[in-house]
């Protein structure tokens, strides 16, 4: 198994979309074929058009705000004393998390191909936030499907939807989270793929979403990249690359300008959610050794028992409680083009206390996961070595968990 | 020897009527429970299809999916649906069985040693939901080879370029699903138009026997007897639902509906 040079990752699938010979794929009902093979059709003839980039550039520069910042943070550099640690502050873009690429260039997508209506699945809530502030951009009418206990905890990013005119459908099955979400949002999909487009929030589903998402995020490393020359007049010898980890779409955006660099110039390293400290149950297929296995119609490493039934997760942060992963990150870790660890629920908010004692950035608890492990690591590592962490996600939607677990001085009065 | 589900389409088609396929949750809501209604409802199904519960079920409805988180609750585990299709063929030796689910839990026990077990329990038909064509080719070859029956799936969004290839690689048995719909949702196509689709597959190749399902409830199974074979699952599934909420006896409330249903197409 072997990254080919020079081709986009996203585009190095087999005929039937498996990256790697065996992660990814199309394990989908019959009926969605069809669906599925149009959308391919449109994509891989947009992907290359001019006018298409264009257009999303124009929306990404003007509406999502592009470049979002990349700023040294000074203070915890000196209060840690290794590393130089930096931030590229995704959740500057509109809506506050990198959600909004992967949305916009869904709901072109659907406005290219003539249909009027969009679903989406959501975790933490900001993918169907996303999908909703673009659906409402580009006058769609949405549907976001949302577990029911999700809907509980991200409360901030549920008003939101509604605000924007979503139908926000609460999903009781099973876990009542995001897994549950991407089921039943596949299942609407199966009913009404004549009339709806469907949005799937991260780079997983069949191979044609995880391509087309991959697609939309890779634009935090093209910004990165040029940023990186400016501040440096090259790409740094020795560049580190911190990134959370659930279903994969930030880290793998912020990752893929950078995948022909050799790993001891640019190394990556996806954070997962390891859950609580006590509990067995976690969010980190890759850490933990699981098997392969099919979970929303791709192979990927998955929390699944013996005979094949996909294992509740546990973690604080709703973004990474997935017990599956991408198939882009199955093929970087078997390829050992990226490192994979994981981080408690304890060590994303202890990331968090420090992060917003010396800094001006709150992150939400996702991105606090790879904060968590950069911080340690960067202790141990020379000041020429630069580490970035993908600040992906802001603190406003996790205040409620934030002023229970650590108390109100945490939480920001707006 | 002829695969036993041929048999059963030959018997109907003698009897001047489509076969009837009923779909139950193994272990749903016990194992025993569930092993006593395929035994019960024997008698007037010719086909009899076990769904292999899964919990993340991309094409089920509500009712399939109550049922099938039911028989997880309960304990319900891979080796236990052989049991109960062992079980079940030790006093129904002829009537034809077939497993339905998610390729998953057939990828976990691993694609021979399943087939294997299918063949030593009596199972004499797959349907894999989330495995289309061309991806299920080299697994549809292997199931040839135990004599098993690979049902491929038809939907209204098969392109006729897709449904002919599909058809001249399948086996004998075929299902078309009449709308675009998970399973159990409501009739939203009239069965006119479903019959028309279906006609215009079976042409295609009219030795191949052609089920129609989902949707299909004593309403409206009437109106498609014309069909080789009619599937009803959902229907059933929400009387043991019903029946468990009762406190009936799903058992014998399975039956009566499955009679009924016998009824409207002889």
């Amino acid at each position: 198994m072997k990254i080919k040079k020079r081709i986009p990752l996203i585009d190095q699938g087999d005929k039937l979309g498996f990256w790697g010979g065996k992660f990814g794929g199309n394990y989908v009902p019959e009926t969605l074929k069809k669906p599925i093979e149009d959308l391919e059709i449109l994509f891989n003839k947009l992907k290359n058009d001019k006018k298409f980039i264009a257009e999303r550039d124009k929306y990404f520069k003007n509406w999502v705000g592009a470049p979002t910042r990349f700023i040294k943070l000074k203070n915890l550099t000196n209060h840690i004393g290794g590393a130089q640690i930096w931030s590229k502050v995704v959740s500057d873009a509109n809506g506050g998390a990198h959600k909004i690429y992967n949305a916009t260039v869904h709901c072109l997508l659907a406005k290219r191909s003539g249909k009027k209506f969009i679903i989406g699945d959501t975790g933490a809530g900001y993918a169907g936030k996303m999908l909703s502030m673009a659906a409402k951009k580009f006058g769609l009418k949405c549907k976001i499907f949302m577990g029911a206990k999700d809907i509980l905890r991200q409360q901030p990013n549920v008003k939101a939807m509604k605000k924007n005119g979503a139908e926000v459908i609460p999903v009781y099955s099973g876990s009542q989270t995001l897994v549950d979400a991407v089921s039943e949002c596949m299942r609407f999909w199966v009913a009404n793929c004549d009339t709806t487009a469907m949005c799937v929030g991260s780079t997983v589903g069949p191979a044609i979403f995880v391509r087309i998402c991959g697609w939309s995020t890779s634009q935090i490393s093209r910004e990165l990249k040029v940023q990186l020359i400016d501040e440096f007049g090259s790409i740094p010898k020795k560049l580190k690359l911190y990134n959370c980890v659930g279903g994969g779409s930030s880290s793998f955006g912020f990752w893929n300008e950078f995948m022909d660099y050799d790993k001891k110039q640019c190394e990556f390293i996806g954070v997962e959610a390891g859950g609580p400290t006590k509990s067995n149950k976690h969010a980190a297929p890759l850490t933990y050794g699981s098997k392969i296995g099919i979970l929303h119609g791709a192979a990927q490493y998955v929390n699944q028992d013996l005979d094949g039934q996909i294992e509740e997760t546990e973690s604080i942060s709703a973004g990474l409680d997935y017990p599956g992963i991408s198939p882009l990150h199955c093929f970087l870790k078997d390829t050992k083009r990226a490192r994979y660890t994981a981080a408690s629920d304890e060590d994303a908010l202890s990331a968090f206390k420090t992060v917003t004692k010396f800094e001006k950035l709150r992150p939400s608890l996702e991105p606090c996961h790879a904060f968590s492990v950069a911080i340690k690591e960067a202790k141990k590592l020379t000041k020429d070595t630069i580490v970035v962490v993908n600040s992906c996600g802001d603190a406003y939607k996790d205040r409620e968990i934030l002023k229970k677990r650590l108390g109100k001085k945490y939480v920001e009065p707006n | 020897m002829l695969n036993p589900i041929s048999l059963a389409f030959k018997k109907a088609k003698k009897e001047n009527r489509a076969a009837l396929l009923t779909y139950t949750v193994a272990g749903d809501s016990s194992k025993k429970q569930s092993l006593d209604i395929l035994n019960s409802i024997s008698k007037n199904a010719d086909i009899l299809e076990l769904g292999v519960p899964h919990n993340t079920p991309v094409a089920d409805g509500s009712q399939i999916q109550t049922s099938a988180y039911r028989a997880i609750k309960n304990g319900i585990r891979m080796n236990d649906i052989f049991k109960i299709v062992k079980d079940f063929k030790k006093s129904n030796k002829n009537k034809p069985i077939i497993l339905m689910g998610y390729f998953n839990m057939i990828f976990q026990y691993g694609e021979n040693k399943f087939l294997n077990k299918c063949n030593s329990s009596g199972v004499n038909g797959l349907i894999v939901v989330d495995l289309p064509w061309p991806e299920n080719k080299d697994f549809a070859k292997k199931c040839k080879k135990k004599s098993i029956y690979f049902i491929q799936l038809l939907s209204p969004t098969t392109t006729i370029k897709r449904l002919k290839k599909i058809i001249r690689d399948s086996h004998p048995m075929n299902y078309f699903i009449s709308m675009l719909s998970t399973t159990g949702g409501k009739l939203k196509v009239s069965p006119k138009d479903i019959l028309k689709n279906y006609t215009k597959i079976k042409k295609i190749d009219p030795k191949k026997d052609i089920v129609i399902g989902f949707g299909i409830t004593e309403k409206t199974i009437g109106k498609l007897k014309s069909a080789d074979g009619l599937v009803v699952g959902s229907a059933i599934c929400k009387e043991i639902s019903k029946s468990l909420r009762h406190r009936q006896n799903p058992v014998t409330n399975v039956s009566r509906l499955v009679k009924k249903l016998k009824n409207k197409i002889l």
